[in-house]
């Protein structure tokens, strides 16, 4: 009752008319960048952050523009999977094992209306889904002390890289070095310079929006470049569309479906380490097991179709929950929220929940508003989005470049930051090139400081005792958790991940 | 061998990162653990994990061949260029510039580019700076 009492509250901070209007511009740049290969729903609200952080939006507004844009993303991949055969982010690879061949059926109308209600499905309940258990995860977080936080971080690093890489000695690696970026700087604690060099800028650390930018952003740009002449020109849908609306059978006879994925989409966002991506596999996989009696799976069925985008917009709602709950991200797109509130100077975890909880109520009415937004959108306009697909890679890029240094540079107006951000992008190209992955460098630079004071806090506390980290039964199983989540990818991880691989981005892989 | 090289690199980064960490200056005012302690840890980690690779390589990723590479390289000292030259020549002039480099390298044709660069350039200023009142570098004629 109280929770319902709060989001009336947030209904009241949502609409107004600037949050009306952010929430429709996110959702529909979050559609555009879902939809066009190359640009996805982490490298999409990367670059927009330095933007909203320059406008001067307040965290509200700024939340709810930049998670519009998550949920639109995840509408808008579904649009080049179906009609291109290419996803236009990782989360909608699986859409393209039905929805071409649906396409290619004379289809494409019905399935992109079918993909767009079963999106609407997933993250409208997953939106109800987040209502419920934030809550209830904010009051077991309270218990948590500084060695549970620790040992929470320690989780979320070691489960993060199981997903995205196939070697776990990389994602370790990645880990340790984002966290090494954050020790740059001056130490909060004792106040002594670490790492700097003696060089001034570094004193107040690696700005993380600099880092995130430059390596989801301009990466993505030197992967094109990399391929050189883009000649793909005639990537527009040369697919006629066909009728945009259903037949309520057809709506009807994947409900089942969607009520499943949406559920087992929803928990893969909530579990640390799995984002969008991992909620459309394993939902398209179990449906495949289950209801495919007549092999009809992959060669356009429509249940292949709502299953997968059911499953990955669930899980974007999903992956809200740990980050607004517990301030620790599972997925690439929540690290880049996190973020947002970080340079916002808000610190997301239990305390969002009591202190701002006009921020984390306004915003989940925001996205229950976007998400009607989006449906609209997605549906009797799509025909629009599908024209976005028109604009060649080889003028996206560079805009996308350009996007990125103005937004940077709008900050601190200093050449120091965009040489940072270029360093941090040739880097990002080298680490995909070796199959390292991104986002536990993001998440380190992000919560390495917050990690080390709770280590020492909590040492601190017990007078220098390090064995107070495996003191409590709380601790000792997150642990145990952490250390099965990073063994276990060791084991089963090769094979999955073979599976997922099949149907991939050629582009490169834009995490979700 | 790639992962050799990276396993190498990243030992040795792991090395002077821990050096680094140990020469820290520690205050006459600490707590018990002190600012080497984390930073020693994940040196730990960088350099275990960095060895692991070292021994057992992934399969070799595919490397562009050199002229790809160039690409790249000259793209990014077009970009270093641009970074720097951004406060002297003004927004417009530098982004167009460098937005025309860009989509010409990534296989636009020539003329055709440096409309689509002054294009992007104008259309950026116009809705970053005219409509949502953000602030871009001032060259020698104010925009």
């Amino acid at each position: 009752m109280e929770t319902l009492a709060s989001l009336g509250d947030g209904f009241f901070i949502a609409i107004t008319w600037q949050n009306l209007l952010l929430a429709f511009m996110g959702c529909f740049l979050g559609t555009i960048m879902g939809a066009l290969p190359g640009l996805g729903p982490s490298n999409g609200v990367a670059i927009l952050i330095p933007l909203a952080f320059t406008l001067g939006l307040g965290a509200t507004p700024a939340l709810i523009l930049l998670t519009s844009v998550y949920y639109g993303a995840m509408y808008g991949g579904r649009i080049s999977s179906i009609l291109l055969n290419i996803p236009g982010d990782e989360p909608a690879m699986m859409t393209c094992l039905d929805g071409y061949p649906m396409a290619k059926a004379g289809r494409a109308g019905e399935a992109l209306a079918l993909s767009g209600i079963a999106s609407f499905f997933g993250s409208f309940f997953a939106t109800w889904g987040l209502v419920l258990l934030a809550p209830q995860l904010v009051k077991v977080a309270l218990w948590f002390g500084p060695a549970e936080y620790f040992a929470l971080f320690t989780l979320a690093f070691a489960t993060l890289g199981g997903i995205s890489s196939t070697n776990q000695a990389k994602s370790a690696f990645a880990a340790a070095l984002g966290l090494g970026l954050a020790m740059v700087g001056i130490d909060t604690q004792t106040g002594v310079p670490r790492f700097t060099f003696g060089e001034v800028h570094l004193y107040d650390g690696i700005d993380f929006l600099v880092a995130i930018v430059g390596l989801f952003a301009l990466s993505e740009v030197f992967v094109f470049l990399e391929h050189g002449n883009l000649k793909r020109d005639s990537a527009a849908p040369k697919m006629k569309i066909g009728k945009i609306v259903p037949s309520l059978s057809l709506v009807k006879s994947c409900i089942p479906t969607m009520f499943r994925t949406t559920g087992l989409g929803f928990i893969a966002g909530v579990l640390p380490g799995a984002g969008a991506s991992l909620g459309s596999f394993i939902s398209y996989s179990m449906e495949k097991r289950l209801v495919d009696k007549e092999g009809t799976f992959g060669t356009g069925d429509p249940r292949g179709v709502a299953a997968p985008e059911a499953g990955n917009n669930a899980a974007a709602g999903g992956a809200l929950v740990p980050m607004l709950a517990l301030g620790v991200p599972g997925s690439g797109t929540t690290a880049v929220l996190l973020a947002v509130l970080l340079a916002l100077n808000i610190t997301p975890g239990p305390l969002l929940f009591t202190q701002n909880p006009d921020v984390v109520w306004g915003l989940i009415a925001a996205l229950f508003i976007a998400n009607f937004m989006l449906l609209a959108m997605n549906i009797p306009m799509v025909g629009l989005f599908t024209r976005v697909l028109l604009v060649p890679p080889r003028i996206l890029m560079p805009v996308v470049a350009m996007v990125s240094f103005v937004g940077i540079y709008g900050i601190s107006g200093s050449s120091f930051d965009l040489l940072v951000m270029i360093a941090f992008g040739v880097l990002g190209w080298v680490l995909r090139k070796l199959d390292v992955p991104l986002v536990p460098i993001i998440l380190g630079t992000l919560l390495g400081n917050a990690m080390e004071s709770n280590l020492r806090r909590a040492i601190t506390i017990d007078n220098g005792n390090w064995g107070t980290l495996i003191d409590s039964p709380l601790s000792i199983l997150l642990w145990s958790i952490a250390a099965i989540g990073f063994i276990l990818p060791i084991i089963f991880g090769k094979m999955m991940k073979r599976r997922m691989r099949m149907a991939r981005d050629e582009e490169g892989a834009i995490q979700d | 061998m790639s992962d050799r090289i990276f396993g190498g690199v990243g030992v040795i980064l792991a090395l002077i990162f821990a050096w680094q960490a140990t020469v820290i200056e520690e205050s006459f005012l600490s707590d018990a653990v002190g600012p080497k302690a984390f930073p020693l840890i994940i040196a730990a980690v960088l350099g275990l994990s960095s060895l692991y690779f070292l021994l057992k390589p992934d399969a070799e990723p595919t490397w562009p061949t050199f002229g790809r590479v160039a690409e790249i390289g000259l793209a990014v000292a077009v970009m270093v260029a641009y970074a720097i030259m951004l406060p002297e020549l003004g927004f417009v002039i530098a982004t167009a510039l460098a937005a025309t480099y860009l989509t010409w390298r990534l296989g636009t044709a020539p003329v055709q580019s440096i409309i689509v660069g002054v294009l992007t350039s104008v259309g950026i200023y116009v809705v970053f700076h005219l409509i949502l009142g953000l602030s871009l570098a001032k060259g020698p004629f104010g925009f």
